[in-house]
């Protein structure tokens, strides 16, 4: 075992328990990941916008705005997860970005309830 | 006593020397509140967190983001019915055209996934090809968003003319900067690595660009369907 393995194996990162296969500075092992998957990854999201967009033209009614929805949010955490590699990452940066989505989410979607209570 | 591999900044992964062992430092330079944490590549450098101090500030960063367009999002969501007698989304919106310049963003997300690949494999040449390739295909969004807004002008809609066209153009020109920004940091990054100019852990640097890069992408994400594809 070389000696920067013995190292990074000592330390417990910001709390979280260490991966010995896994660089303590948060980094993470993305070499492990091939580029082939990145481009399964980048076909589904390619097929997923073709049907955000063929919804967009059917008449389903009320299903159109919920399933649209779903697609986009989809794609937001196959994104963040696979090409940001929150998925891989030490927990603490995942948390740090959910904190700022959940939060803006949360402030906006009062704000909103709001103005259409009172408009 | 623990060892690690301590490389000098600015040095190129290429030439560490993976067996050079030194004493480690913890505690001589700092005040022994810091920790000493190894890098992929074996670097050992010092943080308080025990993370990366430039990643930690990047996501940092990105959350604080999410914010700015949460409130241009929502802003747009209230406004986007207030046209009155002018022009509305649906006489101006071209989908068609619209989905393509998406599918541009959405791909520059997959080159740019694979330049960081390729950074952490430390193949500068392949890295470099999807720097350009990237900043090519946020070109691409770019002159598409400008060609479509001067087509929204052509039509009657100025910035001023409605509540709705002041929102739309406040929200989808914001995101356009931050395209525009990430084409220079791809440009700028690409010249330093190829003029060697890039110093500490490259790879890094080129994944905390293509953080940046993501982030619009999945902005974009956000505002092509809540701003297109759900009608008003």
């Amino acid at each position: 075992m070389s000696e920067a393995t013995a190292t990074s194996e000592s330390h417990a990162v910001a709390g979280q328990p260490v991966d010995p296969h896994r660089a303590t500075d948060g980094h993470d092992q993305v070499h492990d990941v091939p580029d082939s998957t990145y481009i399964k990854i980048a076909i589904a999201l390619m097929i997923l916008t073709a049907a955000e967009v063929a919804v967009s033209y059917m008449d389903i009614g009320a299903f159109m705005v919920p399933s649209l929805l779903i697609m986009m949010a989809i794609k937001f955490m196959t994104v963040i997860l696979y090409f940001m590699h929150l998925k891989y990452d030490n927990p603490l940066f995942r948390r740090l970005f959910y904190t700022g989505v959940l939060l803006a989410l949360f402030v906006y979607v009062v704000a909103l309830l709001t103005f259409h209570y009172f408009e | 006593m623990s060892d690690a591999t301590l490389t000098e900044p600015g040095t190129d992964p290429e030439f560490i020397d993976e067996t050079a062992i030194v004493e480690s430092t913890v505690g001589t330079a700092y005040d022994g509140t810091d920790e000493e944490v190894v890098d992929h590549l074996g670097h050992a450098h010092h943080t308080s967190t025990g993370l990366s101090n430039t990643k930690l500030a990047m996501w940092l960063f990105l959350g604080s983001e999410c914010l700015l367009f949460g409130g241009l999002i929502a802003t747009y969501m209230l406004y986007r019915n207030r046209q009155g007698d002018a022009i509305g989304p649906d006489q101006l919106w071209d989908i068609p055209f619209t989905s393509a310049s998406s599918f541009c963003l959405l791909m520059s997300s997959l080159t740019m996934v694979l330049a960081v690949s390729a950074a952490k494999r430390n193949d500068e040449r392949n890295t470099r090809l999807w720097l350009i390739a990237t900043a090519s295909l946020g070109g691409l969004f770019v002159a598409g968003q400008v060609y479509e807004f001067t087509t929204f002008y052509r039509e009657g809609l100025g910035y001023t003319t409605s509540l709705f066209s002041s929102s739309f153009y406040t929200l989808t020109g914001f995101h356009g900067v931050h395209v525009s920004v990430g084409i220079v940091m791809l440009m700028a990054l690409m010249f330093m690595l190829l003029r060697r100019r890039v110093t500490g852990d490259k790879a890094e640097t080129v994944e905390m660009i293509g953080l940046y890069w993501h982030f619009v992408d999945i902005v974009w994400i956000i505002i092509f369907t809540l701003v297109y594809l759900i009608p008003a």
